[in-house]
């Protein structure tokens, strides 16, 4: 037996387009060929489940999961938020990784040349799975901005990349979180891709509610998935 | 109330050591690699691999691939699968291009199984890398499923010329049965992308 369901389409006026030519990498890489439409069967509405015994408590805090002997240094922050489904509905157990930048603006990646500092106690990883309010909290330090090749004097703005599946493949998203007031976000490329009207969703908000006094300032940031997915319908055969 | 899709961002270059650490050597855990199937799996060993390869013909050395299948019985390990699958078989793979000396994606499963019988067998591929600003999907069919092939809806709705950029093709080695599967991103032979 074959359950449908529904699921609303990817929405092309929020999402960046394939080829984007102020983002040098993207000429090459990005499909050229109009994409082909597919109406999602059992594949599409099925996806990877990892739920909460897939992550510990301390993978979700950047500045002790890979700390040696110390604290990172940088700005402490935290990142919370609700996953939500385009109709409001939280979306629950779902998996987010994040990974950024230390806050010299250094990535540990072998690639990165940039000459800013590693920083012995900070790998700059984390996941964590949402609770039934679609709540996810992550605890790290502020990344740095950093230079990139894509033209003369890029800087790439302040951000921490975020990975999620939701329910199905069909809602899996891969973007990045960026700060308020950042002077770099009017010229950065890969921001700038996002449709105007959408881009400004990228964008966390600084919350006094969130900052912990004497410890670490708050940023919220809630992502809307594809969706919703959860509307089962018999299909006749 | 409608609210609008968080807009999607590159992977970056960068990914490495958030989603494949171990596969790339960095101190972190990972929740998924390219063993998507282990030896208790039941179902055909298979390997599949290939470059994924840019508008000048080079392979890229920085994609990150994600594969999503059925176990050999055509059975998802999700609820809305009501067929109970596998419980040893997750059916999803991970793995990153810039590892393999020759820059190629490689994962090890079983062979799928038709998921609904109208389907014919087939893995869902996400592919992501800097300069994708949008993950892409397509599909990976299998070359000795020539007859399945036919009847399937969905390589059926894709243009005769194209179809056969979402065909593995089916191979021996020393190892056992590998298919190849490149992913052309443009160009004549580019892959077929799908609007899921």
């Amino acid at each position: 037996m074959t359950k449908a369901k529904t699921l609303p389409p990817r929405d092309w006026e929020s999402h960046p387009p394939y080829i984007y030519p102020d983002y040098r990498s993207t000429p090459l890489r990005g499909p050229k060929r109009p994409l082909v439409p597919l109406k999602a069967t059992l594949s599409e509405l099925t996806g990877p489940v990892y739920g909460h015994e897939s992550v510990a408590e301390i993978d979700s805090d950047l500045t002790r999961n890979s700390a040696r002997n110390g604290e990172p240094l940088g700005e402490r922050i935290i990142v919370t938020g609700r996953v939500l489904d385009e109709s409001g509905k939280p979306v629950p157990n779902t998996l987010i990784e994040v990974w950024q930048a230390n806050a010299a603006g250094r990535y540990v990646h072998k690639t990165d040349q940039h000459p800013a500092p590693l920083d012995p106690n900070f790998l700059g990883a984390g996941r964590c799975v949402t609770d039934q309010e679609g709540r996810y909290r992550f605890k790290t330090v502020k990344p740095g901005a950093y230079p990139w090749p894509n033209h003369f004097n890029a800087w790439r703005p302040n951000h921490i990349h975020m990975s999620l599946f939701g329910p199905t493949i069909a809602s899996r998203l891969v973007t990045q979180m960026y700060f308020p007031g950042d002077p770099l976000l009017a010229l950065d490329p890969i921001y700038q891709s996002a449709p105007a009207g959408a881009r400004e969703r990228l964008i966390s908000e600084f919350s006094l509610e969130v900052t912990e006094p004497n410890y670490a300032l708050g940023y919220t940031f809630d992502i809307v998935l594809r969706g919703p997915h959860e509307t089962p319908m018999e299909t006749p055969r | 109330m409608k609210l609008r899709q968080t807009p999607s961002q590159t992977v970056g270059p960068y990914f490495a050591y958030g989603l494949t650490a171990p596969q790339y050597g960095y101190p972190f855990t990972a929740l998924a690699s390219d063993q998507v199937a282990d030896e208790l799996v039941p179902g055909e060993r298979i390997r599949i691999a290939g470059h994924v390869i840019d508008g000048a013909g080079q392979p890229i050395p920085d994609a990150l691939i994600e594969i999503w299948q059925a176990d050999s019985e055509g059975r998802y390990a999700h609820p809305s699968d009501g067929r109970a699958s596998n419980q040893r078989f997750r059916g999803f793979g991970r793995f990153g291009t810039g590892t393999d000396s020759e820059h190629r994606f490689i994962f090890s499963t079983i062979k799928p199984g038709s998921v609904d019988g109208v389907q014919a067998p087939h893995i869902s591929v996400i592919v992501f890398m800097r300069g994708l600003l949008t993950h892409a999907y397509t599909r990976i069919y299998f070359s000795d499923e020539a007859a399945a092939n036919e009847r399937d809806p969905v390589l059926q709705s894709v243009p005769s010329e194209r179809r056969g950029t979402l065909i593995a093709e089916r191979g021996q080695t020393a190892t056992g049965t590998l298919y190849h599967f490149d992913i052309h991103m443009q160009g004549d032979e580019e892959t077929v992308f799908f609007d899921v």
